[in-house]
């Protein structure tokens, strides 16, 4: 089996890595470079939790072999953040609503979010619903994530606005 | 939950795609958007020798309107089925049909084409294609040929692709009447699940109203997308009195299964429902 050399941008940082053909994006994200944010719930494309963003679109980090991520930028939870001690707007919401219970699901979530919002600034309740429709949450706490989204989409929707 | 090791290859272009193709054939699999691919992959349904990641061949990604005809390039994402304006214009049942399909992580990766060769029978894409009267662009190593899409799926999964062929373009023909409307409906247990049963209508008049053109298509509700004989009563038809019992008559071309989620009678019955109001809905976008 050959390996591949491959080069990706995860959050704005250049990793250089050789991986396996076969090696998941998700197992490079969390085994070979500790993104472990991105969480791996079902590994076939149902759970929604590894959702990270490849090139600005939402994606499912288990449906896409390393090796196709040469030379592409990613995004993952860890890089919502704006530093250490500040939170992104949609974290903030998430907190301020207690729209997570156990959190697995949580990054796949504010990642789908994230890219959902930025094409969608004003959303409705039901449009919320249909873009999360791809995330499971088995802890049922699904109200305070709408509620959470779009408090989360008001202040987004503010801050472009102010600019 | 891990895929079984394969050998990758990357081609930059269509000839060197086909010539690896050409020289592994059934041991080999081509990935494009890989949203039902990797899924079988990793739950090790499928092991394929080698795996030809087509997403780096140039040429493939394109939307590109030509004389009367929609080409739409292997590469082109769900996504873009919602987003590109050319498509809302021209092919708008497309347009209406893509948020139903799966969910916006899988549709950012998803492909049009691939959703075509993989043949699911609850796929939208194949049955909206069929309705559109749209026609495959198949290459090999040996050539190139075009299929009718009523004629490309054979059965549950199965296509004409021949093992070393690539779907590499839709071309969407434009109707040669002059309004023409189309509507698209499914019923999913849940917002992204396959359907039970779906229907797309297209209808086409001329100048005075008259229908001229009806196509019909189910899905689910069979091994293949299901092209309707019982709307052949609605050309020459000057109003849609007779949009209820051509539904009721489609419907009852159909023999579904029965599963855990529904019974095959239900499943005719939606079907009935969805046929009516995707023909109604047809004919009056085609009145405006």
């Amino acid at each position: 089996m050959t390996a591949h050399d491959i080069v990706v941008i995860v959050n704005g940082r250049q990793h250089r890595v050789r991986v396996m053909a076969r090696l998941l994006l998700a197992d490079l994200l969390r085994d070979e470079l500790r993104y472990t944010g991105t969480h791996v719930g079902c590994e076939h494309g149902v759970c929604g939790a590894c959702t990270v963003l490849v090139e600005g679109e939402p994606v499912r980090a288990c449906l896409m072999f390393a090796v196709q991520a040469d030379g592409l930028r990613l995004t993952t939870v860890e890089g919502l953040a704006p530093s250490a001690d500040r939170l992104h707007p949609l974290q903030e919401a998430f907190r301020a609503r207690h729209a997570l219970q156990c959190g697995f699901c949580t990054p796949g979530i504010l990642m789908t979010l994230v890219a959902f919002l930025a094409e969608h600034p004003q959303p409705t309740e039901a449009e919320i619903r249909e873009a999360l429709s791809g995330n499971l949450c088995r802890c049922t706490g699904y109200q305070p994530i709408v509620a959470a989204a779009l408090a989360a989409a008001s202040v987004l929707d503010e801050n472009t606005g102010r600019r | 939950m891990k895929p079984a090791p394969f050998e990758y290859v990357c081609p930059r272009s269509l000839e060197e795609a086909l010539d690896v193709l050409g020289r592994h054939g059934d041991e080999a699999k081509v990935l494009a958007g890989g949203q039902s691919l990797v899924p079988m992959l990793n739950m090790r349904l499928a092991r394929p020798a080698v795996i030809i990641d087509i997403n780096r061949v140039a040429g493939l990604d394109g939307i590109v309107e030509s004389g009367r005809s929609l080409h739409v390039g292997a590469l082109v994402r769900q996504r873009s089925l919602e987003r590109v304006a050319v498509i809302r214009a021209r092919a708008p049942l497309l347009a209406e049909a893509a948020p139903l399909i799966g969910h916006l992580q899988t549709r950012a990766r998803g492909t049009v084409c691939g959703s075509v060769a993989h043949a699911d029978p609850a796929a939208e894409l194949p049955a909206c294609l069929v309705a559109l009267a749209a026609v495959y662009q198949v290459t090999g190593a040996r050539g190139q040929r075009r299929v009718p899409a009523a004629d490309f799926q054979g059965g549950l999964f199965t296509t004409v692709l021949e093992a070393d062929e690539v779907l590499t373009a839709i071309e969407v023909p434009a109707s040669p009447w002059p309004r023409v409307g189309t509507a698209f409906a499914e019923v999913a247990r849940r917002h992204g699940d396959f359907a039970l049963a779906g229907a797309a209508a297209v209808v086409a008049q001329d100048d005075e109203g008259t229908c001229r053109d009806v196509r019909l298509v189910f899905f689910a509700v069979g091994d293949t997308p299901h092209l309707a004989a019982a709307t052949s009563v609605l050309l020459g038809a000057r109003d849609d009195k007779s949009i209820d019992d051509v539904a009721r008559v489609a419907a009852g071309e159909l023999d579904p299964h029965s599963d855990l989620h529904a019974s095959g009678a239900y499943r005719r019955r939606v079907a009935a429902a969805l046929a009516r109001q995707t023909l109604a809905t047809a004919w009056a976008r085609a009145c405006r």
